[in-house]
Order: structure tokens, then sequence, then C-alpha cells
């Protein structure tokens, strides 16, 4: 499919310089990286709030910005909806007011239907009278993405909108923000600096750095990469696997999940059988054998073939690994990479070269929960 | 003495409302829209519009009320011109007390709108063009409702001045019972004459109280639309 998005803008300001590619299919496209990496300015430029110096913005076909033609298309007509952080509903309209603002950019006969649309979607209701100084802030965020979503855009931009909500809140949001980009067929632009929120929305990832774009990709395949460790998080470095559910072992209150054909136990996650799901294991909880060892509380043991390591200055090293495969099924075979942090002592007794046969040792209760999530490239996401 | 008014305080009482209430309501889109160029734009030649905008605060109402007796006079550049064209004549009218005491009042117009301006978040102004409103829709849907308050104080505050103009009245419109003889204008005539202490008293009274009232008023007002545009469900 081709792309929906298509993002090369430049902008200098002072001795900071964004300069940035960014290609983008549909579902959603994640911008990762630090505060102050430059990724708030980049949606703005995409909604026209901001002017590049140079380069071109085009949306589903659409140019709404190329300098080399002159074209900087104004943003009450670019259709892009834009939910930013701090929601900016407007203080002396109503919730139902609000909702209706940018309705006049769709169809009148189209108008009803998808308001009664958004409305249940988001679960607003109940809010329809009341004024944005009486709801939580979980509410508002739901009412400034049912308004963007009312305005009829092509894509919908959403500038860290859980950062300033408490971990509750969070996991409020999150399964409508899932939702968004296949029920509405919309590309979703989503900035973050949340890991965890990043590992469970992203269908595309890219990572950004001071200005400029360091990696851009699958999830899988950048959060398991060494080298950018640094910039996914040193101390929080982890990769991403996506096994799929096979049992719930309610006894236990675990869920049995297949990886290339291994059994990986995680703590209950309440979703069905034969869905995918990604979880991030942090390095620091990934823990190495030589041998296959028995008699250990350890529930998720993984044979793999180092496949890199990168020593640093201190006493630890990272390690990356791909899980061997034990079936043979090719649509199961997504390579599969895990990071582990080891002393560098352990490195030298264990003799650790890449092409060499480990076992990675997780704990089920190490593995971190907010980033568990069902996911599946546009499939049954419920 | 008595309690009810004199023909004559009622002249003064009924003219000073019409002088402000006109020198008010016709300033009103002017000062809105200076307030919003200058809290929401920075071009060359601001310093000095602000600067122009508060000299009547720092000047001498005499100098203005002459300034506008030159320039608006029927023998002035633009007062010959509204004449020849409109058949408008300004000095020793009442409409030019109503424009001296316009020009006193704005810059505490202004000043009340900025400020309430100035507090509206333009975050919120972006907010409404990414969902599809031209900038004139931006400033009647959000920006205008939202500083609603700051417009109500300064309409008040600049009423209020415009009742006690003074200076600029009486040099430019001259003191014309029943023309541009308003409440302050009276009483200095009482004033001036033996035997009008009395009923410079009496003026006086009146003075502070329909000041008293229209503050008063004024802070209800605000309050009430205060609530209405920052507010809560059942405000």
């Amino acid at each position: 499919m081709a792309d929906r998005l298509s993002l090369n803008v430049q902008r200098r300001r002072g001795d900071f310089t964004i300069d940035v590619k960014i290609d983008a299919g549909p579902g959603i496209t994640t911008l990762f990286g630090k505060s102050g990496a430059g990724k708030s300015t980049i949606v703005a430029m995409l909604a026209g709030l901001i002017k590049p110096d140079s380069g071109h913005i085009r949306v589903d076909g659409h140019t709404l910005f190329d300098s080399t033609q002159g074209i900087d298309i104004a943003p009450e007509r670019r259709h892009v909806g834009y939910v930013f952080q701090d929601a900016r509903l407007f203080p002396h309209m109503n919730v139902a007011q609000n909702l209706r603002y940018g309705l006049g950019r769709l169809d009148a006969d189209k108008r009803a239907e998808t308001y009664a649309r958004v409305v249940d979607l988001l679960g607003l209701e109940g809010l329809r009278q009341r004024r944005p100084a009486n709801l939580s802030g979980g509410e508002k965020q739901r009412v400034a993405i049912g308004r963007a979503l009312l305005s009829n855009p092509r894509i919908l931009l959403m500038d860290e909108p859980l950062a300033s909500l408490d971990a509750a809140r969070k996991s409020e949001i999150l399964p409508y923000i899932e939702r968004l980009a296949t029920d509405f067929d919309l590309p979703v632009v989503y900035v973050s600096h949340a890991v965890e929120e990043v590992v469970r929305l992203s269908d595309t990832l890219v990572l950004i750095s001071n200005g400029q774009v360091a990696a851009q990709g699958a999830v899988e395949d950048i959060m398991g990469r060494i080298d950018l460790g640094p910039l996914t998080g040193r101390y929080e470095a982890g990769a991403v696997l996506s096994p799929t559910v096979d049992a719930h072992v309610d006894e236990h209150h675990l869920t049995k999940l297949n990886l290339l054909g291994h059994d990986m136990f995680v703590p209950s996650v309440d979703l069905a059988q034969g869905q995918r799901v990604r979880l991030r294991v942090r390095a620091r909880d990934v823990s190495l054998a030589l041998a296959r060892p028995e008699g250990t509380s350890i529930l998720n043991i993984l044979p793999c073939t180092v496949r890199e390591i990168q020593s640093g200055a201190g006493s630890h090293v990272e390690v990356a690994l791909s899980v061997t495969a034990m079936t043979n099924n090719s649509s199961e075979n997504t390579p599969q990479t895990v990071l582990a942090r080891i002393t560098q002592k352990s490195l030298s007794d264990m003799q650790l070269a890449p092409g060499k046969s480990v076992h990675a040792l997780i704990k089920a209760v190490a593995i971190d929960r907010h980033s568990l999530g069902g996911h599946g490239a546009g499939t049954n996401r419920r | 003495m008595s309690w009810s008014l004199t023909p004559l305080e009622i002249e003064a009482l009924g003219l000073s409302l019409k002088v402000a209430a006109w020198a008010t309501v016709a300033s009103l889109p002017l000062g809105v829209f200076v307030a919003w160029i200058l809290a929401r734009h920075r071009f060359p030649g601001h310093g000095i519009l602000n600067g122009v905008v508060h000299l009547p605060l720092v000047l001498p109402p005499v100098v203005v009320g002459y300034v506008l007796l030159v320039a608006l006079g029927r023998g002035g550049a633009l007062g010959g011109w509204l004449y020849d064209t409109f058949g408008v004549s300004l000095a020793f009218t009442w409409k030019g007390a109503a424009v001296a005491a316009a020009v006193m009042a704005f810059p505490l117009m202004v000043r009340a709108m900025r400020l309430s301006l100035e507090a509206v978040d333009p975050g919120l102004e972006h907010a409404a063009r990414t969902l599809g409103a031209a900038p004139l829709r931006v400033f009647f849907t959000v920006t205008l409702p939202l500083m609603l308050p700051g417009v109500v104080t300064g309409s008040v505050l600049a009423f209020a001045r415009a009742l006690g103009e003074f200076g600029a009245t009486i040099t430019f419109v001259s003191n014309i019972p029943g023309e541009t003889q308003t409440l302050p204008l009276a009483l200095y005539s009482f004033t001036q004459v033996p035997g009008g202490e009395n009923s410079a008293l009496r003026l006086a009274v009146l003075a502070v109280i329909v000041a008293l009232v229209a503050l008063i008023a004024s802070e209800a007002l605000a309050r009430r639309v205060r609530r209405m545009t920052h507010g809560e469900d059942h405000g």
C-alpha cells in the first residue's frame, strides 16, 4: 500500500536543526525520542502551526507544504486532526459544543452518524453537557480525541496525549487510541517519550534524536538494536518480543504464550487465543546460562544464539540474542531478539562470542505489564 | 433641601450618561481591535502605537482638548472634511464631548482588554485552526468570548472615566448648558458663582452615587461573564 504520509522537512533555529524524512503507511507511526529531540516541532510543522524552512509534506496525495512549489496550506485547510498534550478544550463551551466545533468540515449528511459513532467509541455520552473545567484529565483527552476525529481529518496527530495523566488514566485511554487507526482507517502520528506507549501502539517506530531520524522501522527491530541503546534509553534498554496467546492458565493467574514454538508465561492478560501480543523485556531482567537449567523458578527459558556484544566502559555489557526457532512454520518465523545485560566478568567466564548458543532466562514477573497489549498490524485488534 | 433633582441637574446627569455611553460604545470595536493588535502582533511601530494610545493618560487633558480643537474644529483639517462631506460638526456639540471623553478613556479601555487577551492561551487558537476555523472565525468564537471579562472591565472603566471627563471637554467643546455641560462642568460652573456651593455639593454627591453604581454593577457583570467563559456546569 502506498505511503499515507510523506514528510521531508528542514528547519533551523539557532544551532538546533531539524532535518527529517519520514514515510509512513496506514496504522500508527510513533515518533519516539527524548524531550527536546524535536518531535513536537515535527508534528506542529505537519499541522501548519510552524513553517519549515524547506522540504515537502504530503498526506494521502495532498500536498500540504512544498517549498519548491511555494505551497503552504493554512492550518484550517489541511484536514489534520491534532490532539495536544494539554487537550486544549475550549473552556467557554460544553463538551458537545467542543465536539461539534470542527464538524463543518464533514459532509452535512454524514455529520449525525459520525457524531454518534465517535461519542459511542470514546464513551462520551454522559459528558456532553459538562464543561471542560469539570472533566478529569482522562475525560478531557477523550473529548479532545473525539473533537479531532469529528473535524474530518486525513491524518491524526497526537502529541504526547497521555503525558500528563497517571497510570490508571493512561490504561483507560490506550485501548481507544489502538482502535482509532483501524476503526477510522486513519493514519496516526503519535509522539511520545514513554517506551511502554510506543511498544504498545507502534505499527512503525521512528526514533528521533537531536532533530534527526536515528532509525525507522518495526518496533521489534529497533528496540532490539544494541547500537540504538543510548537513544531508546540506556538504563531501560530492552527488546520487544511478539509471541501469540496460546492458553490461559487460570489456576496460576498466568497466560501461556507461544514464541517461535517455545512456551512463555506472563501474568494473566485478557486477550483471545491466537492473538499476537507485544511484550518488552528489559535487558537487566535477562540472565544467561550455557546449559538449560533444571529445578529453577524461572518460567521462561529461551534457547538463543549470541548475535552481537557491545561492551561499554562500565562493569556490564549488552548482549543481543536471536531466539532459535523450534517450529519451521514460516509465517511464525519473524526473527525475535532478546537483549541481556550481564557483567564483564560473566562475559569472560562464559566465553561468550557471536554465534555461541546460550539460554536466556526471564522471570515471568519481570515482564513489563504496561507494554502488554494486543497487537497485529491492522488485523483483529479488539 | 429637596431630595428631588432640579431640571438643571437632570439635564446635566442625562447629558453625562449620554456622552459617556456613546463614548464607550463607539470606541468599543476600535478598542478591541487595538488591544488585539498590541497583544498578538509584533511589527515595526508597535511601540509608537502603544505610546500614542496611552498618551491621553499622561498628557494634561487641556492639551488633548486643544489638539482635538485644532484637528476636529470646523477650521481643522479633519473637522473641515467631516463638515463638508457629512455636515457633521463636532466642536461645541455633545458629539464633540463624546469624542473628547472617548479619547481620554481609550487607554484605560485598551489596557484592560489587552491584559485579558494576553491571558487567552494562543494554543486554544491554534487548536481551533486545526479544526478548520479561519482566523476570523477563531477570533469571534474563541478569542473574543474568552477575553470578554476584559471587555466588560475595560468598558466600565472607560464609561466611568468618560463620566468624569473635564479638561479635554471644556477645551474642545466649551461649557454650553444643555449641549456640552456635563455633570463635572456644571459642578465647576456652580463653584464659580457666588451662592453656588449648595448646588455644587448636590452634584458632587450625585457624581459619587453614579460612579459607585457603575463600579458595583461592573463587578457583578464581570463575575457573571467569568463564570460563563471559564466556568463550572451550573454557573
